[in-house]
């Protein structure tokens, strides 16, 4: 269980890991917290030849909260997203979510950068950061650039990150409204079963938006947009939520694995998204 | 392949060694600076018993390359007290049969030391929450949790007293 050899490279600011990966292209990767790529590199399912580890670039650590406008930092950690106050004020249901990764260990390593750039489907973010249409950050030899997360995610390990670019932050504006991240996994330290992101407004009783993303139920994070159209206008009633459920069941594509089979996923993730509106709903 | 020259401080001590990038860090600790107290078990990220103390946290040492780690300040179970003596923790999973086998008690034991130290004064869920990275296959984790819960108490009292 050791990875093949390699060559390591720490570098200290963002333009020197760019110029290691540019000078090295395909066979260079970079590495955050390793909690999704060391696995991977130990089973030996990736070949590197140049491990790039972020870990002295200062300009990707930081949590930014001003106002509803929030900015972290590629490198911030888990753990660190759970004792950021500020941030917990801001967004409650990213504490929720983060909360819900890995164990405490993991989550003392795993960054917000890797769990949203490795393109893992089974990562917990990546839905989240669709239902609350984050921006990605992301610098390459032709500068930085944006991508909306709601397009980063093409299958499953790929995405629209160029193999010469770094994640550098993530960007969104906070929920107005209710939010709820929840999860079903057979025991913690789990990927989910099936997971769902919700976010909606309520104004005059009614749901004035919503926006609903699924976790592990395709080969990438799904955002399902039809299924927060259904919710908007209705009182989340039964009936409305029953057609949320519906809409998102024709966007997602789950497949039988050691997690169970389709039908299954597919009734975990109606009973899910029920229970994430009702909690989205009474938190709005 | 080429070895790094790695610097670290293991429990107080600075400590240089030789080894290759892509050496783990429990392989560095165990094999190469006969640190032996954490185990390998599942070398998954899953069981918990390679957990050390790293930069001031908890983390699994079968998922940390031994070139990520340099320049690091580790503690293991071995830095918790003198080979004669028991830190307060070790006191109290003897005491409340904590263990059976013993394997994974290195690991519960350095978490359960910077877990009071995030959370001095847990209620039981909350040990079980943050002990939840490590396993255990003989106790039912019943009396682990009555031991981390009286260690807090202890160290606790311990605290009050010296005010």
């Amino acid at each position: 269980m050791i990875p093949a050899p390699f060559t390591y490279h720490r570098p200290a600011d963002i333009a020197s890991a760019l110029k290691i990966l540019g000078e090295y292209g395909d066979d260079a990767r970079v590495v955050a917290g390793g909690h999704s790529l060391i696995p991977m590199m130990k089973l030996r399912l990736t070949a590197i030849d140049h491990l790039i580890d972020l870990q002295g670039v200062e300009s990707l650590r930081g949590i930014r909260v001003s106002g509803r406008d929030i900015r972290i930092g590629a490198m911030v950690t888990q753990a660190e997203i759970l004792a950021d106050r500020a941030l917990a004020a801001a967004v409650p249901v990213l504490a929720e979510a983060a909360l819900q990764i890995a164990d405490p260990q993991v989550r003392n390593l795993g960054t917000i950068g890797g769990n949203v750039a490795n393109g893992d489907p089974g990562n917990d973010l990546p839905a989240l950061m669709q239902c609350l249409d984050a921006t990605y950050e992301i610098e390459g030899p032709g500068g930085p650039r944006d991508v909306a997360a709601r397009d980063f995610y093409d299958s499953a390990y790929v995405t629209a990150r160029a193999d010469d670019e770094i994640l550098l932050a993530v960007r969104f504006t906070a929920p107005e409204g209710g939010a709820a991240y929840v999860k079903q996994k057979r025991k913690i330290g789990d990927y989910a079963t099936a997971a769902t992101a919700v976010a909606l407004v309520k104004s005059g009783g009614k749901c004035a938006s919503a926006s609903i993303a699924m976790t592990n139920l395709a080969d990438t994070p799904v955002w399902a947009q039809d299924a927060g159209a259904a919710l908007v206008g209705t009182d989340c009633s039964p009936a409305a939520v029953k057609a949320a459920v519906a809409a998102m069941q024709e966007a997602i594509s789950p497949v039988e694995d050691n997690r169970g089979p389709v039908d299954f996923k597919r009734h975990v993730a109606g009973r899910l998204l029920a229970e994430a509106i009702a909690t989205a709903w009474s938190r709005a | 392949m080429t070895k790094m020259h790695l610097k670290l401080t293991v429990n107080g001590t600075a400590v240089d060694c030789l080894a290759e990038p892509r050496e783990l860090l429990i392989h560095v600790l165990r094999e190469r600076l006969n640190i032996t107290g954490p185990h390998i078990g599942c070398e998954t990220t899953h069981c918990g018993v390679c957990t050390i103390d790293m930069n001031g946290k908890s983390v699994k040492s079968c998922t940390v390359l031994a070139a990520q780690a340099d320049g690091a300040t580790i503690t293991t179970i071995e830095g918790l007290s003198a080979p004669d003596d028991l830190h307060v923790l070790q006191t109290m999973f003897r005491e409340h049969h904590g263990l059976q086998c013993g394997f994974c008690t290195p690991g519960m034991i350095i978490r359960a030391w910077r877990f009071l130290q995030e959370n001095p004064d847990p209620t039981e869920e909350e040990v079980r929450f943050g002990m939840a990275g490590n396993l255990c296959r003989c106790t039912g984790y019943q009396n682990i949790v009555k031991a981390v819960l009286a260690a807090a108490a202890e160290m606790n009292s311990a605290k009050e007293a010296a005010q």
